[in-house]
C-alpha cells in the first residue's frame, strides 16, 4: 500500500518560494494564465498495512508527529491500495 | 563553578564556539553527543547550539527533536532548568514544543549573514538580566530559516506574558524587519521563563578582535 502525502504552508502563511516562482513565471510569458503558485513537498511511503483506513490513520499520526509542522503547515494524505 | 552542557547533533557546527564563549566567561563546559540519554546532574544551563542538525532534512530542527538526548532535555526543562537555543537550537526548541511558534524560510529567500543590531525588549529573565530594556547590542545573524511565525492568538499571548525578549533594530534602536519575522521578533522565552531561543549568535560576539564583544553581556546573565 502506498501513501502519498502533500505538505504545504497553511493558507494565510506567506509562501515566499511560491511567490518568487510566480514572479518568474510572469516574466517568462505566463502572466496571463498563472493566478497563484504554492510550493510544498511530497512524501511517498510504502506501507505495510492491512487496509486503507489503518494506513490513513497511521499516516495521519506520522504527519502530526513529524512530517508536517502544524504551526505553519497543512497536509493531505492519499492512500493508494 | 557554573556548569554548561552544549548539545551536539550530526550537523551541529557552533558547539565549539559556544564552548569557547562560556569557558571565557568562566564556566565548566561539556559537549554532549545526541545519542546520550542523560544530562549531568550539576548542570546549570543547556545550550542547543547552531548549525544544520541532520542536514536540515525535512525541516530545520524537525529530526533533532526525536534524538535520544531530547527526552532528558524535556525533563530538564520541566524541572525548571535553563535552556538556551541559538539559531538551529531555536529551531529545534520550537519543533520540540519547548518554545511557541515556528521558524520559516526568510521572506527574501536569502541566507542572511551579517552583524545586526538587536533591541532588548524584556530583561526580566535570567538570560538578559545584565542588560536594560531598550539597550541595543550588535550581534551576528547567520540563517536561512529565521523568519519567526506565530499566529495572532499566539502573538497576543507572547505579549501578555512578556515573552518577546529581542527584536531586530537599527543602531538607534528603531525596529526593522530583516527576514519577515512576525513583529520583528529575534528572540523569545517560554511562559515559565527558563527556555530561551534566538536566531542571532551571541557566542560569535565574544572578542573585540573579531568585531564585537556584545555577546558577553548577553551570556553573562546566566552567571548571576
Amino acid at each position: 500500500m502506498k501513501a502519498i502525502i502533500n505538505v504545504g504552508l497553511k493558507k494565510g502563511v506567506l509562501d515566499s518560494q511560491g511567490k518568487a516562482a510566480h514572479h518568474t513565471l510572469d516574466t517568462i510569458g505566463f502572466k496571463e494564465i498563472v493566478t497563484d503558485v504554492r510550493i510544498g513537498k511530497q512524501i511517498v511511503m510504502e506501507l505495510n498495512c492491512a487496509d486503507v483506513a489503518t494506513a490513513k490513520e497511521e499516516a495521519t499520526k506520522m504527519c502530526e508527529q513529524l512530517l508536517a509542522n502544524t504551526v505553519i503547515e497543512d497536509y493531505e494524505i492519499t492512500i493508494v491500495a | 563553578m557554573m556548569k554548561v552542557v552544549v548539545l551536539q547533533f550530526p550537523g551541529t557546527n557552533c558547539e565549539y564556539d559556544s564552548k569557547y564563549a562560556f569557558e571565557k566567561l568562566g564556566a565548566d563546559v561539556e559537549v554532549i553527543w545526541h545519542e546520550e540519554t542523560s544530562i549531568p546532574k550539576d548542570t546549570n544551563l543547556i545550550v542547543v547550539p547552531g548549525g544544520f542538525s541532520y542536514g536540515d532534512y525535512l525541516r530545520s530542527g524537525a529530526l533533532a527533536k526525536f534524538a535520544p538526548i531530547m527526552t532528558a532535555v524535556n525533563q530538564y526543562a520541566q524541572n525548571g532548568g535553563n535552556i538556551l537555543g541559538i539559531c538551529n537550537g531555536f529551531q529545534i526548541l520550537t519543533e520540540a514544543g519547548l518554545l511557541p511558534g515556528a521558524l520559516k524560510r526568510n521572506d527574501n529567500l536569502h541566507f542572511i549573514s551579517k552583524f545586526n543590531n538587536l533591541k532588548i525588549i524584556n530583561n526580566d529573565n535570567p538570560f538578559l538580566s545584565e542588560l536594560n530594556d531598550g539597550d541595543v547590542v550588535n550581534i551576528p545573524v547567520a540563517h536561512h530559516d529565521g523568519n519567526y511565525f506565530i499566529d495572532e492568538a499566539g502573538l497576543t499571548e507572547l505579549k501578555q506574558n512578556n515573552q518577546i525578549l529581542l527584536k531586530y533594530c537599527d543602531a538607534n534602536g528603531s525596529e526593522i524587519n530583516i527576514n519577515g519575522s512576525v513583529d520583528d521578533i529575534a528572540g523569545i522565552c517560554n511562559k515559565q521563563r527558563n527556555v530561551f531561543g534566538l536566531m542571532p549568535h551571541p557566542e560569535r560576539a565574544i572578542e573585540t578582535l573579531l568585531g564585537c564583544d556584545d555577546g558577553i553581556k548577553m551570556l553573562q546573565g546566566f552567571f548571576k
